[in-house]
């Protein structure tokens, strides 16, 4: 860097900030978000206490101008809680069992046609996943195993498995990219002991790459929290304390979307309750985030 | 146990019981290899199956008269709905989003691998990208509804909603462009200091050549993303049922993932073979952009 010439042409100086202001514009749109979300957020705490909004259990926001309403997000955060937890119960072992098998199993042949695959599953539209979601997985998978009266339309265990396909290639990717870094002078060793393949995988591999593996589920996590189309269209409208997987429940973001499909008025307390559940989201995610990322860095430091 | 049963098994007195337990430990290992190898496969079945689906329920609507449903507007009667404004729609998005986000994205880029001060700025600024990479997508369909169309007026228009989208992509492309940047070596740019080259004409005439390729690659990765997106569209309060196609940037538009939604969430079973077969031009569109970013990979990257 040294090396370039120390004087710049004037122009250059121009460039120069001219690309600064491209990399600070994405300091803008953090403070876009979370002014934008504090505001209507604040006015609706005007309306609504903070207390009742975080420990009330009946989310049922009024009709019209939404006064009147009741805004308890319990009910909503039990949803999103059933839909993360549900889709880690599909999404981590089957991404675990995926990541150990590119990494350490398949020949590079099959993986050569393993990976692209999991990135197509990664890029299907959420949309077109809630649509296989209601037209296949609750007809032909759920109402065939746990019968047709028990299995609402709509129902958690279909948005849950449908985000548990979603959050997979997450799981697998940044989880195996976690087990190539494990150096191969631990296998060597463990080999030249006398361990076999799985004793290799599972007591050298697994263990080395655990923190990877862990900032993967937490990053995971919080895109399951964060999925609306999905969990709108599978899993239904209806925000309740319950923790049966068959019935229809209600998400944070499923609430969002389903207030601004309504066309809640500007300025009205339903209206302003959008921004409050934006900011809990932000918040939740921005946290998952944060934690996935410090575990990664300290991952790091491990093995270089 | 491993090293001590290995080693227990050179002993002659102990040649026995540890060929039964190797025996048993091959039967293990195979056994695990087939659960690794049958968790990975659920992967690819269920991709499998949800594509078999969605071209089950949708092709015989769409190879019907596909002139007629690429070239209709939507309609009360499912047999008579097309999706011809949604795809224009869909299609202008996508234009304006790639106009908007791109040269921002690269020149971000740019500034962060090639001029940023190591300082206190700059790791803000890095920190800031990665977290807004993890924001959920309805949160960016709050900040253009706050921000876009409702604080500057624009409205649920074609504008507000290549912004919103060209915000939610910005940081997916400048990480894309920063590890196509960092993956020119630096024998290139201290050829062209020597030639008494300044820094910005070897960013502009070496790097950024060098690196387009990948960053290409990595922008249509993120546009494919974008254009698949519901929530945020959703969210500013797109049109579904409109029967015009845009001439203006403040005209409002709908677009193919908000129509697919719509369709699927009514209850005609007519309307759904329509969401399918709508659902198979989106991923048709989005097959043939992942293709050229492969063919742009293959054929362009430069190994040094």
């Amino acid at each position: 860097m040294s090396i370039a010439r120390r004087k710049a042409r004037t122009g250059e100086r121009v460039i120069v900030n001219a690309l600064f202001a491209c990399a600070v514009l994405s300091v803008a749109v953090t403070i876009g978000i979370v002014a934008v979300l504090l505001v209507d957020a604040v006015a609706f705490f005007r309306d609504s206490s903070l207390g009742a909004f975080l420990t009330g259990t009946v989310w049922a926001p009024g009709q019209g101008s939404g006064e009147g309403g009741s805004y308890g997000v319990l009910p909503l955060l039990n949803g999103t809680l059933m839909i993360g937890v549900g889709s880690l119960a599909v999404g981590l072992p089957l991404g675990v069992l995926t990541a150990i098998y590119l990494s350490e199993y398949a020949s590079p042949r099959v993986r050569g046609v393993l990976k692209p695959t999991l990135e197509i599953l990664a890029g299907i539209p959420t949309v077109v996943v809630g649509y296989f979601a209601l037209q296949f997985i609750t007809p032909s998978l759920l109402r065939p195993i746990f019968g047709s009266e028990r299995v609402f339309v709509f129902n958690a265990a279909a948005g849950a498995i449908a985000v548990g396909l979603m959050i997979l290639p997450i799981i697998a990717s940044i989880s195996e990219d976690a087990m190539r870094s494990v150096p191969s002078s631990l296998r060597e060793a463990a080999y030249g002991l006398g361990s076999t393949r799985r004793q290799v995988s599972l007591r050298v591999v697994v263990p080395a790459a655990l923190s990877g593996i862990a900032a993967s589920v937490i990053l995971a996590f919080s895109r399951a929290v964060g999925e609306t189309m999905a969990v709108t269209i599978a899993a239904g409208n209806s925000p309740k304390m319950t923790l049966n997987f068959l019935t229809s429940i209600q998400t944070l973001t499923a609430s969002i979307a389903q207030t601004v499909s309504g066309e809640a008025a500007a300025g009205t307390v339903r209206y302003n309750a959008l921004f409050a559940l934006g900011m809990m989201l932000f918040v939740i995610t921005l946290a998952m985030n944060l934690i996935s990322a410090r575990i990664v860095r300290r991952f790091r430091q491990v093995y270089s | 146990m491993s090293s001590a049963a290995s080693a227990g098994a050179l002993a002659p007195s102990r040649l026995r019981r540890g060929a039964t337990r190797t025996g048993a430990r091959i039967f293990v290992d195979a056994a695990f290899s087939v659960v690794l190898f049958v968790g990975t496969i659920v992967g690819v079945v269920a991709l499998a199956t949800l594509i078999w689906t969605i071209v089950d329920n949708g092709w015989a609507r769409l190879a019907a008269d596909p002139a007629a449903f690429l070239t209709s507007y939507v309609s009360r009667l499912p047999a008579r709905a097309g999706i011809k404004a949604a795809l224009v729609g869909s299609a202008y998005l996508m234009l304006l989003t790639t106009l908007f986000c791109f040269p921002i994205g690269v020149g971000a880029a740019m500034y962060l691998e090639e001029f940023a001060p190591r300082n206190r700025v700059t790791n803000f600024v890095e920190a800031n990208i990665a977290n807004l990479a993890g924001v959920p997508s309805v949160v960016y369909g709050l900040l253009g509804l706050g921000v876009f169309a409702r604080f500057l007026r624009m409205g649920p228009s074609l504008l507000a909603g290549a912004l919103t989208l060209a915000v939610m992509s910005l940081p997916v492309i400048i990480v894309t462009a920063r590890e196509s940047i960092r993956a020119v070596p630096e024998s290139i740019r201290l050829g062209a200091y020597a030639l008494g080259a300044t820094k910005w004409q070897t960013v502009r005439r070496q790097v950024l050549p060098a690196a387009m390729p990948g960053t290409l690659t990595g922008t249509i990765l993120a546009l494919s993303r974008a254009i698949g997106e519901t929530a945020p569209l959703l969210v500013i309060g797109l049109p579904i049922v409109i029967f015009t196609l845009p001439n203006d940037l403040r005209d409002p538009v709908s677009a193919l993932p908000l129509l697919i939604f719509d369709w699927t969430s009514r209850p005609q079973p007519a309307f759904a073979e329509a969401a399918a077969a709508a659902s198979i031009v989106l991923l048709a569109l989005l097959l043939a952009m992942n293709a050229v970013a492969i063919f742009l990979r293959n054929r362009y990257t430069i190994r040094w």
